[in-house]
């Protein structure tokens, strides 16, 4: 791979006007904010963060519903590590607050963890809470139909998992967008392979490259990707052929089709979309934590959070009047912030003001 | 909604400092405390005390009897004292195994022997099954001001910023111990630093402060160097000595080295002209044996600690904002 410095004079040379990269994983935000990529690139080139973090397109009211379940004294909810701190519609309400206020709430790294907290509790329901995009809805399946061959009947999971390109498509669609090409997630290629990002240059016209997360493997897929944007041809292109195939991870895909369906699914920011979610399927009904429970997720409620502006790509984190003002990562209004993810908590814990 | 403790409250970074300023400063507030020093500074006698909570008690590279001891012996000696006696409680929750206990009784005896201090006083409490975990242990330690006068407050621009070997060891090893994840050789770095301490400072160098950088990591300990101040440092990220384990190991948890404990580093800052001189003096003993130049002082970011990336980039390295969380994916 080329250095950086070659790499840099390249992306300087190209006869480009202002240009708006978009990122749609929340690694790749983080990636960037922490090699100072932002800081390197030429002032017409803006890199904005776009709705990657699962965290942050977890509306508020979902939140609420999983604060109400966790105060079940007879269940266990177990998540990862980034759902803990996110506030629901009340600042500063949390998992962590509802666990100091004696709430079963554990951590975990896989679903397969919360799994294993369920054979060992069978007193208890345990629920987990399935975050994430195509990357971890395989993790999150493999653990269902494990369950069901155990028999595990105190396990279930709240599926919220989301699939990346009804999003980008209901994105591409929002009145204002202004974004000239995609650096896509490598971590949901490994899994749906080139072809999960086809329809980027085949049916919108859209560039886009496909890249890894050292942050030499960024300034490489950036610059492929603005010498696309600059000779007009959109095309897909894989700059992380290492760890993604053409057809990605079959076995993934297959259990993620036996576990789960589409469904309709709030996004925060983005409102409803359809066939962007994905929810168990009915045979595996004993296992989903929404039916067991009769979870309801309320209305949605107005909040001076600009969060969804910040991942649509409309608007930059310090640009949001809560920005480090009554919204920090010690005290996160919005999940932007709070996630290791966000868009926010990486401007505010890397940017240079 | 009422205000409650939780976790990020202990984590070292900024939460925590909140709770001093705004719970326990305001109440019993005095000189020596409001200083805010890893040890209260009582003319020629330096006091410090520390508990330990530390989960799982056993660890790889110690455990929380070496840590009790280490800890406290190491917030003496970073204020530039000798430190001569510790006094020692513990917190032991009923059900501990007899064994379990005087392995930690043997490992401060141990620690102690080799940072050259005697617990002369201390306290047992057992309390309910449940009403604690396993065992909890409180040191303080008492020490002889030999090297006076180290301070942030001494900081002036271009000073070298030094690290006396890898960082984030300690934090990462805990870390790999809970999750009972995987499989590695990385120890605790959990030592006694006085006789590093004392070699720094018996060089005659132009030694500005000492800091052991434990909760929070190293960039929370570099960031209470300068708040506030006219001077920022800039950190070369390529110059930081990481283990290639912890950074591999971070990488999986979701954790950051420079916001992980040590408990067996120091952070020094001094002179420039000095640098080279400090570096072979920590270099020569084994607890210094990773020592390295990582920053300088500078003027040009007042208040804030800058890194210059691998790649040529700047950012900024805040002060840890409440305990770290593992993540997604």
């Amino acid at each position: 791979m080329p250095s950086a410095e070659t790499l840099l004079r390249e992306i300087r040379a190209l006869p480009l006007g202002d240009v708006r990269i978009m990122e749609v994983c929340g690694t790749h935000t983080m990636a960037i904010a922490e090699a100072g990529i932002r800081s390197l690139l030429p002032e017409n080139v803006k890199l904005l963060s776009g709705p990657g973090c699962p965290v942050c397109v977890t509306p508020a009211e979902v939140i609420d519903a999983v604060l109400a379940l966790s105060m079940d004294k007879n269940l266990i909810l177990a998540s990862y590590g980034d759902m803990i701190r996110v506030p629901g519609s009340t600042p500063g309400d949390s998992l962590q607050r509802r666990r100091a206020l004696g709430a079963d709430v554990r951590i975990c790294y896989s679903p397969m963890d919360a799994l294993e907290i369920a054979a060992k509790n069978l007193h208890k329901e345990v629920v987990f809470l399935g975050v994430g995009f195509e990357t971890t809805a395989p993790g999150t399946a493999a653990a269902v139909l494990a369950a069901g061959e155990r028999g595990l009947k105190n396990f279930s999971v709240w599926s919220m998992l989301k699939t990346v390109e009804p999003a980008l498509r209901a994105l591409m669609g929002t009145e204002g967008f202004n974004v000239q090409g995609f650096l896509c997630p490598g971590h949901v290629a490994t899994i749906l392979g080139e072809e999960g990002f086809r329809f980027l240059p085949a049916s919108c016209r859209m560039p886009a490259v496909i890249s890894g997360f050292e942050s030499g493997d960024i300034l490489f897929a950036l610059c492929r990707l603005l010498m696309q944007i600059a000779d007009g041809e959109p095309r897909l292109e894989n700059a992380y052929p290492r760890a993604v195939r053409p057809e990605g991870n079959r076995l993934a895909k297959a259990m993620m089709g036996r576990c789960f369906a589409p469904r309709r699914e709030l996004w925060r920011g983005l409102g409803e979309i359809p066939a962007s979610g994905l929810g168990l399927r009915e045979e595996w009904a004993a296992f989903d934590a929404e039916k067991k429970f009769g979870v309801t997720v309320g209305a949605e409620k107005p909040t001076a959070c600009r969060c969804g502006e910040v991942i649509t790509g409309m608007r930059e984190p310090p640009r949001c009047p809560l920005f480090g003002k009554r919204c920090t990562p010690e005290d996160p209004v919005g999940p932007c912030m709070v996630s290791s993810e966000g868009a926010c908590a990486a401007w505010y814990k890397y940017q240079i003001p | 909604m009422d205000e409650i403790i939780t976790l990020d409250y202990g984590s070292g970074g900024k939460k925590t400092a909140r709770l001093i300023e705004n719970s326990i400063l305001p109440a019993l507030s005095n000189p020596a405390l409001n200083a805010l020093t890893d040890g209260a500074i009582l003319g020629d006698l330096v006091f410090s005390t520390d508990s330990f909570v530390v989960d799982p008690i056993f660890f790889p590279g110690g455990d929380i009897g070496k840590l009790a001891v280490c800890g406290t012996v190491n917030d003496v000696a970073v204020c530039g004292a000798e430190p001569k006696y510790l006094s020692c409680s513990f917190i032991i929750e009923e059900g501990l195994p007899m064994a379990a206990l005087s392995r930690v009784i043997a490992s401060m005896k141990a620690a102690c022997a080799q940072a050259g201090v005697q617990v002369v006083t201390g306290d047992t409490k057992v309390v309910e099954r449940g009403r604690g975990d396993k065992l909890y242990i409180n040191t303080a330690g008492i020490g002889f001001l030999k090297y006076p006068g180290l301070s942030p407050a001494k900081l002036r621009e271009g000073d070298a910023v030094l690290i006396s070997g890898t960082a984030g060891d300690h934090g990462t090893a805990v870390m790999l111990a809970r999750s009972g994840m995987m499989q590695t050789e990385l120890t605790s770095d959990c030592a006694p630093l006085n006789r590093l301490c004392a070699a720094i400072l018996d060089t005659g160098a132009a030694v500005r402060v000492l800091r052991d950088p434990t909760r929070g990591g190293v960039a929370t300990t570099l960031n209470e160097f300068v708040e506030g101040t006219s001077l920022g440092i800039e950190l070369a990220e390529g110059a930081i000595p990481v283990r290639p384990a912890v950074k591999a190991a971070c990488a999986m948890l979701g954790l950051e080295p420079l916001y992980c404990a040590n408990e067996g580093k120091l952070l020094c800052v001094a002179a420039q002209e000095d640098a080279e001189k400090l570096l072979a003096a920590m270099r020569a003993l084994p607890e210094g044996e990773n020592a390295a130049q990582i920053g300088v002082v500078t003027a040009n970011a007042p208040g804030k600690v800058l890194m210059k990336t691998a790649l040529g980039g700047r950012r900024v390295l805040q002060k840890l904002a409440g305990a770290q969380l593992p993540r997604i994916c």
